[in-house]
């Protein structure tokens, strides 16, 4: 196994440990605003992943995975945030 | 050449320790704000110096189109996971959510009273207007 193998393998191992924690928050609650805060952390974090992905594989579409990942999740984001000021969508 | 892609691996590393902090935070913090506080911050840094680090170490290979997506990527996150943490810590206190026994200043509590009641007159004016319209 080489250095770089060594690293990405630690760098994933780091990221589950850090998803699992947005899990539980995402799980346990207690409110709607916590589970959508862990939500956007965990689109975060899965960009990192999929910058480890790259560094691993050397391939730059997972670059654009990350970009289009980053994107929908604040659009998702937002879209939750309003559901809970208790807006409508067109308002 | 060997020195700077192994600082690339160091930004890296340490983008992946803030990671871990914030999510740790999100776990351990006592009410929804603190939790948006520390994750949204550390979560940020951490995945910005990961990108950073992508950015080196593609630069440094050779293999620039992945580069200045990662910058791309960087300057995106840092831009919208704030906004994003902000609409949403809005969207909590509009909706109710208490602060933590052992905070000490509220100073959004005169500007949301405002909010609710332009958004009760605003649902009032609807209803008043579809039974206008079915009458």
């Amino acid at each position: 196994m080489s250095g770089l193998e060594l690293f990405v393998f630690v760098a994933f191992g780091v990221l589950t440990l850090s998803s699992l924690l947005c899990l539980y928050r995402i799980g346990r609650g207690p409110s709607a605003p916590d589970r959508t805060v862990a939500i956007d952390i965990l689109g975060t974090l899965i960009v990192g992943f999929c910058c480890m992905m790259a560094v691993w594989t050397g391939r730059e579409y997972y670059m654009n995975i990350a970009i289009a990942w980053a994107l929908i999740s604040f659009v998702g984001t937002l879209a939750l945030a309003k559901y809970l000021e208790g807006r409508t969508y067109d308002a | 050449m060997h020195e700077v892609v192994t600082g690339a691996y160091v930004l890296m590393a340490i983008g992946l320790g803030f990671d871990l902090f914030g999510c740790i935070g999100l776990v351990r913090l006592p009410d929804v704000y603190n939790r948006a506080q520390a994750a949204t911050k550390c979560v940020t840094l951490g995945t910005c110096m990961i990108l950073v680090g992508v950015t080196v170490a593609a630069f440094a290979g050779g293999i620039w189109p992945m580069g200045v997506k990662a910058i791309l990527c960087a300057a995106f996150i840092l831009l919208t996971s704030p906004v994003a943490a902000h609409a949403v810590c809005r969207g909590a206190y509009l909706s109710g959510v208490r602060l933590w026994d052992g905070s000490v200043e509220d100073a959004f509590a005169d500007r949301a009273g405002t909010i609710r009641d332009e958004q009760a007159q605003a649902s009032q004016r609807r209803t008043e207007r579809e039974e206008a319209e079915t009458a």
